[in-house]
């Protein structure tokens, strides 16, 4: 047989530093290859490298665009949190973008049907609750379908999306429409009505309690994935099904369990957005969160405190995004396709974590 | 309300090209997951179609250069997608989330100065003066190459799977691809190929909305039908003439909620244009709640990673 040039040859267990050492090195490959991008378009890949990395946090507008950063991060890191558990155990929740849309309706549903009361320490908690419930609900859907129906749940999940952006239009445009709005579309202001407003914590720091709330969820699945029966489960029944069946892990149960998480939390980011950055429901209420979570939660590597810094640089990229297209004309899809790029430039050096590549070869076959 | 304006044959018609893009999507990813490769990546593929076509179409002035230029961009995309996953081992269903993602990003930024402008026009075929037969006429002699071409591969795609020798291989690399290449055959090579395939329907498709169906180009104007021809796939058992079947179906909701729309019933107009998820998901349902009959239709190796040890 014919000996190829460069050969795998697979681990017998994953590289420890191979598995850390790939985001790192993804991050700096799409640098290049995203300046080369830039380049083509007509920009100083240099200067545009700096304004996306360098300059929100280090420039000087930083003082604006580091606030920005935690606001961005924060649903990132809360819906990748979710995520991450399901794409460890093999359930791909892929809908997130419509748990996050069902969570912000359902908040500001609850929210908007007490205006004008000012009983703050009653509304906003509840709004809190129907936020995650809505998602939860919302991720429910498929969860049971593929429970009861042995339905794929990527499918259902992400045609669902499309299903909550016509629901959102429809809220939009009737039952919460703003009454005082001059027949405009959206809802009143949910960040200016003192018993839903999820307001900064501490002013120009972007910390609000969506970001509160997205620290705790990783704390919390540091803990479940470490030290609870439920993250043994999740990790046994991704790497080895068959032990996991014989293990007496339930299935079914991690189905549901995996989905309803990743769906409250989805719905929670949306609830905290929808009352606090965003401040109303609008048609275009939703801007991809729930989609770019899913490359956090990768480039994460699906660990917690992964998913934080991803989210965090990922944060970084939007914010970066929007400060390219102001001072350097730089599109707004360019960012979209740099983040994909990201993605991709993972999956490829990931193969380094798994395998060891030998040059020439051994006379095997 | 007035349901006197919708007119069955128009409807037919209409159902037809509406179906298209679906149809020609969901034979590609058919190939693409008989042979064993599961590529979520259609969405993406279709956008990258969409625009490439477009943007061809628009410059040259030729729609038929835009639907070779739509297949030519989107193959590209697809074989990113194979040396990710096969060369490079990566997970299939992540990778093609990404391919999704990054097709909806590159799209965008290739498709800025293109917004609202209108492309060449492709017109109908007519065969002789067939096309002004009553009923027939409309539905069977007057419509797009591409939709001729749709139907050609349907039958295309069965004929090969089923009756020839380099069909028979692809579908054994995809029930075990550990048996395939024992017996020497290129694992890689049938599946790069229809991976390519994959991605040349599903960016015919793309561009035949871009330049037909609306004909406009938009951010995102693919809306998910990516995703339902990777849902119609599931429905049709992996079989073509199924796939034709749940293509028109889709179609046929489609077309169907726009009239009603337009014949202003009296239901919320979110509700209608959210149908034909909700049907291809109820759809979906149906067709899987058999649990045994739905693992024996799928290719065994599906969305499994080859790694040849020898």
């Amino acid at each position: 047989m014919r000996e190829a040039l460069i050969r795998l040859e697979k681990r017998p267990t994953p590289s420890k530093l191979w598995s850390w050492a790939t985001p790192l090195v993804a991050v700096v490959a799409t640098m290049i290859a995203g300046g080369l991008l830039f380049g083509a378009l007509g920009t100083d890949p240099i200067v545009a490298i700096r304004t996306i990395f360098y300059d929100p946090l280090f420039g000087e507008f930083a003082f604006y665009y580091r606030g920005q950063l935690l606001v961005k991060a924060g649903p990132l890191i809360l819906i990748a949190i979710g995520l991450s558990l399901g794409f460890r155990a093999g359930i791909w929740n892929i809908g997130a973008e419509g748990q996050y849309i069902m969570g912000a309706i359902c908040g500001a549903a609850v929210g908007l049907a007490f205006y004008p009361l000012e009983i703050r320490w009653l509304i906003f908690p509840l709004v809190v609750i129907s936020g995650a419930l809505g998602g939860f609900l919302w991720a429910m859907i498929p969860g049971i379908l593929r429970t009861r129906f042995n339905t794929n749940e990527i499918l259902v999940s992400l045609l669902l999306v499309y299903v909550a952006e016509q629901i959102l239009a429809w809220m939009a445009l009737g039952p919460l429409r703003n009454p005082d709005g001059n027949g405009f579309p959206g809802s009143r202001n949910l960040a200016q009505y003192s018993s839903t407003s999820n307001q900064e914590l501490i002013v120009g720091w972007g910390l609000h309690w969506g970001v509160v709330a997205a620290l705790i969820a990783v704390i919390f699945a540091y803990v479940v994935l470490s030290r609870h029966i439920l993250g043994l489960n999740i990790r046994l029944a991704g790497e080895a099904p068959r032990a996991a069946r014989f293990a007496g892990v339930n299935p079914e149960r991690l189905v549901l369990l995996c989905l309803g998480i990743s769906g409250a939390l989805a719905g929670l980011a949306g609830m905290f957005e929808v009352t606090g950055p965003s401040g109303q429901i609008g048609i275009d209420f939703n801007v991809g969160y729930g989609f770019t979570a899913i490359i956090v939660a990768f480039l994460g590597r699906l660990h917690p405190i992964g998913v934080m810094l991803a989210g965090l640089l990922m944060a970084l990229t939007y914010i970066g995004g929007e400060a390219a297209q102001a001072s350097l004309g730089l599109p707004a899809a360019a960012i979209q396709a740099f983040q994909g790029m990201l993605l991709f430039f993972l999956l490829a050096f990931d193969v380094l974590t798994n395998f060891r590549i030998r040059f020439g070869g051994r006379a095997t076959a | 309300m007035d349901f006197g304006s919708i007119n069955p044959v128009l409807l037919i018609a209409s159902l037809m090209v509406a179906s298209t893009p679906i149809l020609l999507a969901a034979l590609g990813e058919l190939v693409t997951e008989k042979s064993g490769v599961l590529n979520l990546g259609v969405e993406g593929m279709m956008i990258v179609g969409a625009i490439s076509g477009f943007i061809v179409a628009v410059e040259t002035g030729s729609p038929a250069l835009g639907f070779v230029a739509a297949a030519f961009g989107a193959v590209v995309l697809s074989l990113i997608f194979g040396v990710l996953t096969q060369l490079l081992l990566s997970n299939q269903v992540a990778t093609g989330l990404g391919l999704t993602l990054f097709g909806l990003g590159v799209s965008a930024l290739m498709g800025q100065g293109y917004v609202g402008i209108r492309p060449p026009s492709s017109p109908r075929w007519e065969f002789f003066g067939l096309n002004e037969l009553p009923v027939v006429g409309p539905i069977l002699f007057n419509q797009h190459g591409v939709v001729y071409l749709s139907l050609g591969l349907v039958i295309g795609v069965w004929w090969y799977l089923r009756t020839t020798r380099s069909g028979l291989i692809l579908r054994a690399v995809g029930e075990s691809h550990e048996a395939a290449h024992a017996l020497g055959y290129s694992v890689l090579g049938t599946r790069f190929a229809a991976i390519a395939f994959g991605g040349a329907c599903a960016g015919i498709g793309g561009a035949f909305l871009s330049l037909v169906i609306v004909p406009q180009w938009t951010e995102g104007m693919t809306a998910g039908r990516g995703w339902i021809a990777l849902a119609i796939v599931v429905f049709a058992s992996w079989r073509p003439g199924r796939v034709l079947l749940g293509a028109y179906l889709f179609g046929g909701v489609t077309v169907l909620q726009l009239n009603l729309q337009a014949a202003g019933i009296a239901i919320p107009v979110e509700l209608l244009s959210m149908s034909p998820y909700l049907i291809t998901i109820l759809v979906l349902v149906v067709i899987s709640s058999d649990k045994r009959r739905a693992a024996a239709l799928a290719p065994a190796s599906l969305g499994r990673t080859f790694h040849a040890s020898s």
